[in-house]
């Protein structure tokens, strides 16, 4: 057989198998809410985190218990169930707030907040941290399990 | 802001005929790898610039509403068309990029290309995933060093 095609043949099957252990890897991570590192450990501390400003020039009103925020693009699929799920949850549940973001007219911010992906959905507490991220869609469920803890909180320090 | 990120919420698509086409375009592609023909990579590029002036007259689009699409039920649901236009110029670019590169002579250039193209394209067969999507804002990130913020 002629070498260039068993090259080429070889070329396309590697692909196929790289690209195959992505798509599972990438199937198995998207739409996760992982916990963000240092939010848990300083989530007692009373006063404005440093990303507060931040958040709070796309529009997020200080002190609600919950926010979701997405970043989403014009040419981002899955953004649009990406946001049902968040609008839903907001709907449903009180003290919880839904903001959309372009992330293309707002580079800055999207760089300051590490978003590389959208949709990525932050849920951003009353003092304006980032306490969990999720890059993909959201599970409705885990979402819900996510702002559960935030609400209580803001129950039991109303005097 | 809800709504504002939609430029075209009224054209929408069947996601799976993308995804049929998508699927077309890999068998394509490891054809390209295999015979390493620059004219076959120049004939799919045309493809892609037909799918990307518009996905539901591009010629695998046809195929999927002609044959395919009677035999199925109607979608759950509808996606949009910007990021499967905008995928399929991304296509384009590296399916140009292959075509020159067998037909100059430089066979290594051409099978990277197709490469490059056959994974964003087996992606969205398999995984329904949209390569080319998921890298625009990453792809604008670095292309824009200084932001300029528009108003909230």
């Amino acid at each position: 057989m002629d070498p260039a095609v068993l090259t080429g043949a070889s070329v396309a099957a590697s692909v196929l198998a790289g690209t195959s252990a992505v798509g599972v890897w990438l199937r198995r991570s998207t739409g996760r809410l992982r916990p963000v590192r240092g939010a848990v450990d300083s989530g007692r501390t009373p006063g404005a985190a440093p990303t507060a400003g931040l958040l709070a020039g796309l529009g997020v009103a200080p002190g609600t218990p919950a926010t979701l925020v997405q970043f989403s693009s014009a040419f981002c699929t899955p953004c649009r169930a990406a946001r049902r799920v968040c609008a839903e949850v907001a709907a449903t549940l009180e003290g919880v707030e839904f903001v959309e973001v372009d992330a293309e007219s707002r580079l800055g911010v999207v760089r300051a907040l590490h978003v590389w992906r959208t949709p990525t959905v932050l849920i951003v507490d009353a003092a304006g941290r980032v306490v969990r991220r999720a890059t993909g869609v959201p599970d409705r469920a885990q979402v819900i399990a996510a702002v559960a803890p935030l609400l209580s909180d803001a129950e039991a320090t109303v005097p | 802001m809800t709504g504002a990120v939609d430029r075209q919420p009224g054209r929408l698509l069947d996601p799976r005929g993308p995804r049929f086409a998508a699927a077309l375009t890999s068998v394509v592609l490891v054809a390209v790898l295999v015979t390493g023909s620059g004219w076959l990579a120049l004939a799919h590029a045309a493809v892609f610039a037909l799918t990307a002036a518009d996905p539901r007259r591009g010629p695998y689009g046809l195929v999927f509403r002609a044959l395919v699409q009677p035999r199925l039920g109607p979608p759950s649901e509808l996606e949009p068309a910007a990021p499967v236009r905008f995928a399929q110029l991304v296509g384009l670019a590296f399916a140009l990029v292959a075509a020159a590169g067998y037909l100059a002579g430089a066979p290594v250039v051409g099978a990277v290309a197709a490469g490059a193209a056959l994974a964003a394209a087996f992606l969205n067969a398999a995984f329904g995933l949209c390569l080319g999507c998921e890298a625009y804002l990453a792809i604008r990130r670095l292309l824009r060093p200084t932001p300029s913020e528009s108003g909230p």
